[in-house]
């Protein structure tokens, strides 16, 4: 399988402090989800912004194969702009610098707006919708930017549950079914187990586990990951094979992080 | 539905309206004043006058008209015109509804450069006028400079700039106001700081068109791309924009019109403050469709504040203190309906 990006040895360093990433190293196959996972700190934001090629690396190598959108956490816009507004906004690097919209950029936003099933809401203002329907507009606005690798930063963390199992179906649909590849990170090693292919796992300063979700979302793993005992799950629900990784909150014995 | 698709008609309609609107103020303005002239007469003249008919100089409706109340009522347009636009896009660029066009310090240059020429005598015309400009173009610079110097490149960067670059001209304009002649040229420095287009010509009126053109053509263009500055800045830069390249066009292309304005006309706050929220609640604020109207109802508005000026009272009255006197129970009026309609939590 061919990958979208890859990378190794991957280094950056921000002018204010230490190392963000050192020596990271990964890939990631096209048209899978891909989950980052790792605790506050650990350079996970680092590493989008250099497949962004917002930041260039300063050591090591990164390969980005596809046209790359970000889909951030938008939760607020200083002005009230209508939701057909936002998604234009992903056309930005197709309309000249000082053009204004064709309507072949209407074309494509009303399109890509259908596409995550919200063109009744076109009009509406961005602020009234909920914030899993903002989570899809902002979708919305990277497939109207032609993107073919979408990363996306914590998109569920700020969802209610029913939100963030549309926005999981979602990113499901978009590998799946159209090709499309997703990087994300997240806090929820059980959103990545249900939904990702594989994983990073990241401690501070890289990339220190890199495989299928199955081989790297372990409790055993993800204790180390995060200093706190986890457990794996696997059951059947109306005959729907499916697993899930919760932590043990208030555990008794204190754990000892160990680096695997 | 039903309503949505109530919201979408005025739009089209919308620009007619305020383009027809601007011209019956135009005409209604040249009508206005001590000597009478008829809507008729008025149109004829101007038609007459631009089919290249000669006229007798000794005419006293075409002299009235055409070189008394043309070129200030053109200026007072031109200018409100260009300080709503110009308010409408700092404010997109800065995020904030507050903020006039003035705000990268641009105003307070040009208003020290004024001053500075009147103290020293200068010829009215080109020596304030161009004065002015020069330092509000200086203004701009050092505020360019500043902003890089404090290493943050952002918005902030911009507003410390130019708060420190306003409080400097403030400082250097008291100096000069406190040393200068209170009975020669104090009256006229304080005057002019007040704001008037009493003594516009058309010399002037071209300076700022021409001013006004370069900065807002360009403006018109990057209107809608200044939406893509209301995001954050990573945000923004993953669509692949040049956050600060664009922010700095946008503040140049302010400036412009702002510096010469200020150098024509003196200060004229408020306008460009109050009129882009006003557009806001006809359309939106979208920047493509904000700029245009806030353009036109700038130009309608200080073109009917400029009559107040001329003709309220026997005497004339700085344009500067009726804009503000105007602008800030209307403002405050919109604030508080803004509360309402919540914005106020931001």
């Amino acid at each position: 399988m061919t990958s979208a990006v890859s990378f190794s040895g991957l280094s950056y360093a921000y002018r204010t402090g230490g190392w963000s990433l050192r020596s990271c190293t990964g890939s990631v196959p096209k048209g899978s989800v891909t989950a980052v996972l790792g605790p506050n700190g650990c350079g996970k934001t680092t590493l989008l912004k250099l497949i962004l090629s917002l930041i260039k690396p300063m050591e090591g190598s990164l390969t980005v194969d596809g046209q790359t959108a970000l889909v951030p956490q938008i939760f607020k816009v200083a002005f009230a702009f209508a939701v057909l507004d936002m998604v234009l906004m992903g056309r930005a690097r197709k309309i000249g610098f000082f053009s204004q919209p064709s309507g072949r950029d209407l074309q494509a936003a009303r399109q890509a707006l259908d596409r995550v099933g919200l063109a009744h809401l076109e009009r509406r203002s961005f602020h009234e919708l909920s914030g899993g329907q903002r989570q899809l507009v902002i979708l919305a606005r990277a497939l109207v930017a032609e993107a073919e690798i979408l990363l996306m930063d914590e998109p569920t963390s700020a969802l209610d549950l029913k939100n963030q199992d549309l926005v999981l179906r979602w990113m499901d649909r978009l590998t799946k079914k159209d090709g499309l590849t997703v990087i994300f990170t997240t806090h929820h090693p059980h959103h990545a187990l249900a939904v990702a292919d594989r994983a990073f796992l990241m401690l501070e300063e890289g990339v220190r586990l890199d495989g299928t979700a199955e081989q790297t979302l372990t409790a055993e793993n993800l204790r180390c990951l995060y200093g706190l005992p986890l457990q794996r799950l696997d059951f059947e629900y109306r005959g729907f094979k499916t697993s899930t990784i919760t932590p043990v909150f208030l555990a008794p014995e204190p754990s000892s992080p160990e680096v695997p | 539905m039903e309503k949505e698709k109530n919201k979408n008609w005025p739009e089209k309609l919308l620009l007619p309206t305020l383009i027809f609107l601007l011209l019956l103020s135009l005409v209604f303005s040249l009508g206005l004043g001590r000597y009478p002239v008829s809507a008729e007469e008025i149109v004829k003249i101007i038609l007459n006058t631009s089919l290249g008919d000669r006229h007798d100089p000794d005419d006293v409706p075409w002299l009235v008209i055409m070189i008394v109340r043309l070129p200030r009522i053109l200026m007072a347009t031109v200018a409100g015109m260009g300080l709503a636009m110009a308010g409408a896009a700092m404010q997109g660029v800065f995020r904030n509804p507050l903020v006039g066009p003035e705000v990268a310090g641009v105003s307070a240059g040009a208003s020290f450069g004024g001053v500075l020429a009147i103290s020293l005598g200068f010829s009215p015309l080109y020596g304030v006028t161009l004065t002015a400009f020069v330092f509000g173009a200086g203004a701009l610079v050092s505020a360019f400079f500043i902003s890089r110097l404090t290493g943050s490149s952002g918005v902030l960067g911009l507003i410390l700039a130019g708060v420190i670059i306003s409080a400097f001209f403030g400082a250097l304009m008291g100096i000069i106001i406190y040393l200068s002649d209170p009975a020669a040229r104090l009256p006229g420095i304080v005057y002019w700081l007040m704001g008037s287009f009493s003594s516009a010509t058309y010399p002037k009126m071209a300076l700022m068109a021409g001013a006004t053109l370069i900065g807002g053509v360009p403006l018109l263009g990057l209107s809608w791309r200044i939406n893509l500055l209301s995001l954050g800045q990573v945000d923004a830069e993953a669509l692949g924009i040049k956050v600060n390249f664009l922010r700095w066009s946008v503040v140049f292309c302010v400036s412009l019109i702002v510096a010469a304005q200020v150098a024509v006309s003196g200060g004229v706050g408020w306008v460009g403050l109050v009129m882009p929220h006003l557009a806001r609640m006809l359309v939106g604020p979208e920047h493509s469709r904000l700029l245009p109207v806030s353009a036109l109802l700038g130009g309608i508005y200080l073109s009917m504040m400029d009559n107040l000026a001329r003709s309220l009272t026997t005497q004339e009255i700085p344009i500067g203190l009726i804009t503000a006197i105007v602008g800030t129970p209307v403002f405050l009026f919109m604030f508080i309906k803004m509360q309402t309609r919540g914005w106020s939590d931001d």
